[in-house]
């Protein structure tokens, strides 16, 4: 092959042409750290380069790449709705809102309006994924510190949203649950589910943000640790395009679903004037690891609210867009009922067929529990995608993170990161 | 499926009485307006569309690059730019577009003078990473970014992948693996 791997390719060289790192006046006590790729306190693979003097980080290099498995690449030779299975595996802490993400920017571009009750049901495994996601985040703060008992609080409950997503989808971890213009199908009894959701919104949820709250919110070590570390400034926030927590913990409010409306977050959300969901935007403005917590914790409050409005009023009819599209996959009732069902299922199903797709572009974005999940799609009127480039959460809002350890001690290291909430899965592809 | 599409966007009035000799292109689809900006002036819009209180885009929530080989609709150049912006002020997106075109040989990853749009780092700091990622995937290099290295390969990856002469199964990067053990050092 033509290319070689150098054994020393000298990171010496990397830091110094990074420009916001030059200040730093070089000590005799410097010594260099390699903070993983393989360490417990990353979460996941990530690389950091630390510089430090004494404890103190002077300098941190992130080098990121170590789980790239080209998802982009993949996207171009996956029809529309095999990809979801990747895209599944992006954010693994909340996969089904990167399903719901995907799928809305496919819908956008065909031009489907989804049935109200894909609508629905969409909104709330999309705040489940929330939940879910903020549990693991806030639980892995304490984690990180040292405080193991908060990390199981948070990661017990998910357990019931997994049996959830189990429930509806058929897999607990990756559910590839959406496709073209509705669901893989439809949910099988939506007493059970209302039931479950219930149970889970108000008794195991509330319990568990209780005793988190009660271990951690006036916590002496937990309060120390945190306050005043990684602090982002609301103009730095801006600049560097944070979204999401991070964004807000730094008083910008930006928030797509309120900024951009869709699914039930719009009004007129299922063609009769329904009302949007009500719901508040929590904003901390010190910017700091405790603010991102608390907004965490406010926007759990926050998500189960928002499922308590829609979880008793789930539209009857169907779920999928069906016949007159041409989009979605017909449920099984209209396959073996129907030779046009047949059809339909055969047609999307088939390599030589598939989608009548526009030619032309779309970005369309949602609000991932991490921030803005985007997706530009460019159609070439195949089946599969000419180009679909994700605008993941992780990868912009690591950006900042070299700047905010700098000064501090390699201890809140991993607080910082655990307080940005970096899933190196998303932030390779 | 054809339909003209409707240039209503408030923020295209102001950028045409802005920059009235700059060859400046609109489209639209879907409800998403792309203006397409030759190379020269695209970081002159960019900055006035950031700075104008008129536009007020604070907010640029990605760098797309885009290879457009073996596309069906003719294209003014073979890779794009592009820049989703958004502005929370006025509570509106824009895209804009950048086409560049190759002048050396495309499989490899050897310089190419051709391949350059200025960045925008220093308009949104926020630009860095995904500027890297453009350079990493698609060889269009940042004039004036701060760190302009790869990002997901590493240094001497042979190619830049994403880009449509690159196959999907590549060209044996991971069989013809070269093992580094301590006897190589």
């Amino acid at each position: 092959m033509p290319y070689t791997l150098e054994p020393d390719q000298g990171f010496d060289l990397d830091i110094e042409s990074t420009e916001y790192l030059k200040d730093h006046v070089h000590g005799p006590d410097r010594w260099v750290l390699n903070f993983g790729p393989q360490h417990p306190a990353t979460h996941t693979t990530l690389r950091l380069v630390l510089e430090l003097d004494g404890e103190r980080v002077a300098r941190c290099t992130p080098h990121i790449g170590y789980l790239h498995s080209g998802f982009e690449k993949l996207a171009e030779h996956h029809d529309y709705n095999q990809y979801v299975c990747t895209i599944s595996r992006m954010d693994y802490v909340s996969p089904i809102v990167n399903d719901i993400a995907w799928h809305q920017a496919v819908e956008r571009l065909f031009g489907i309006d989804i049935t109200p009750r894909c609508k629905v049901l969409r909104t709330i495994m999309s705040e489940f994924g929330r939940i879910q996601n903020h549990l693991l985040c806030v639980g892995a703060a304490a984690l990180d510190l040292g405080a193991f008992t908060g990390f199981l609080y948070g990661f017990n409950e998910r357990e019931f949203i997994y049996d959830l997503v189990e429930y509806i989808s058929g897999q607990r971890y990756h559910p590839d649950w959406t496709r073209v213009g509705g669901t893989w199908r439809d949910i099988p009894d939506d007493e059970v589910f209302i039931r479950m959701s219930k149970k889970l919104l108000q008794e195991r949820i509330p319990r568990s943000i209780d005793d988190l709250e009660t271990l951690l919110n006036r916590n002496r070590i937990f309060v120390d640790r945190l306050k005043g570390v990684g602090e982002v400034s609301s103009e730095d926030a801006i600049a560097w395009g944070l979204s999401g927590p991070c964004a807000r913990a730094s008083g910008v409010r930006r928030d797509v679903r309120k900024d951009n409306p869709y699914l039930c977050y719009k009004d007129n959300w299922d063609g009769a004037g329904a009302e949007a969901v009500k719901f508040s935007v929590p904003i901390s403005t010190d910017g700091d690891c405790f603010s991102r917590y608390l907004v965490r914790v406010e926007e759990l409050k926050q998500s189960i609210s928002i499922i308590e409005q829609l979880i008793d009023n789930i539209p009857d009819g169907p779920m999928n867009v069906l016949s007159d599209s041409k989009a979605g996959v017909p449920d099984s009732a209209e396959v073996y009922g129907s030779i046009e069902g047949v059809i339909q299922l055969f047609e999307l199903k088939m390599h030589n067929r598939g989608w009548d797709t526009p030619i032309g572009e779309v970005y369309d974005s949602s609000e991932s529990p991490n921030g803005e999940l985007g997706y530009y799609i460019v159609a070439d009127g195949d089946r599969c995608a000419f180009r679909a480039s994700t605008r993941p959460p992780s990868f912009i809002n690591y950006q900042v993170f070299a700047k905010l350890v700098e000064g501090h001690q390699i201890a809140d290291v991993p607080a910082i990161l655990g307080s940005l909430n970096i899933i190196a899965a998303e932030l390779d592809r | 499926m054809t339909r003209k599409p409707v240039l209503e966007h408030p923020t295209l009035a102001v950028i045409k009485k802005a920059f009235p000799d700059a060859g400046l292109k609109a489209t639209e689809f879907r409800e998403m307006t792309t203006v397409v900006i030759p190379r020269e002036k695209i970081h002159e819009v960019a900055r006035y569309l950031h700075d104008s209180p008129d536009c007020d885009y604070d907010f640029l929530a990605d760098v797309v690059g885009i290879d457009y080989m073996g596309y069906p609709v003719e294209q003014p150049g073979r890779f794009a730019v592009s820049y989703v912006l958004a502005s929370g002020k006025h509570g509106l997106r824009i895209t804009l577009k950048t086409y560049v075109d190759p002048s050396v040989d495309t499989s490899g990853i050897d310089f190419d003078p051709e391949l350059e749009v200025d960045s925008i780092t220093d308009i949104w700091p926020g630009a860095e990473w995904p500027e890297r990622e453009v350079y990493d995937m698609f060889g269009i290099r940042f004039k004036n970014h701060p760190d302009l290295r790869r990002i997901l390969l590493w240094r001497d990856f042979p190619a830049h992948p994403l880009r449509k002469d690159y196959p999907l199964r590549g060209r044996g990067e991971r069989e013809h693996y070269q093992t580094l053990n301590r006897e190589s050092r």
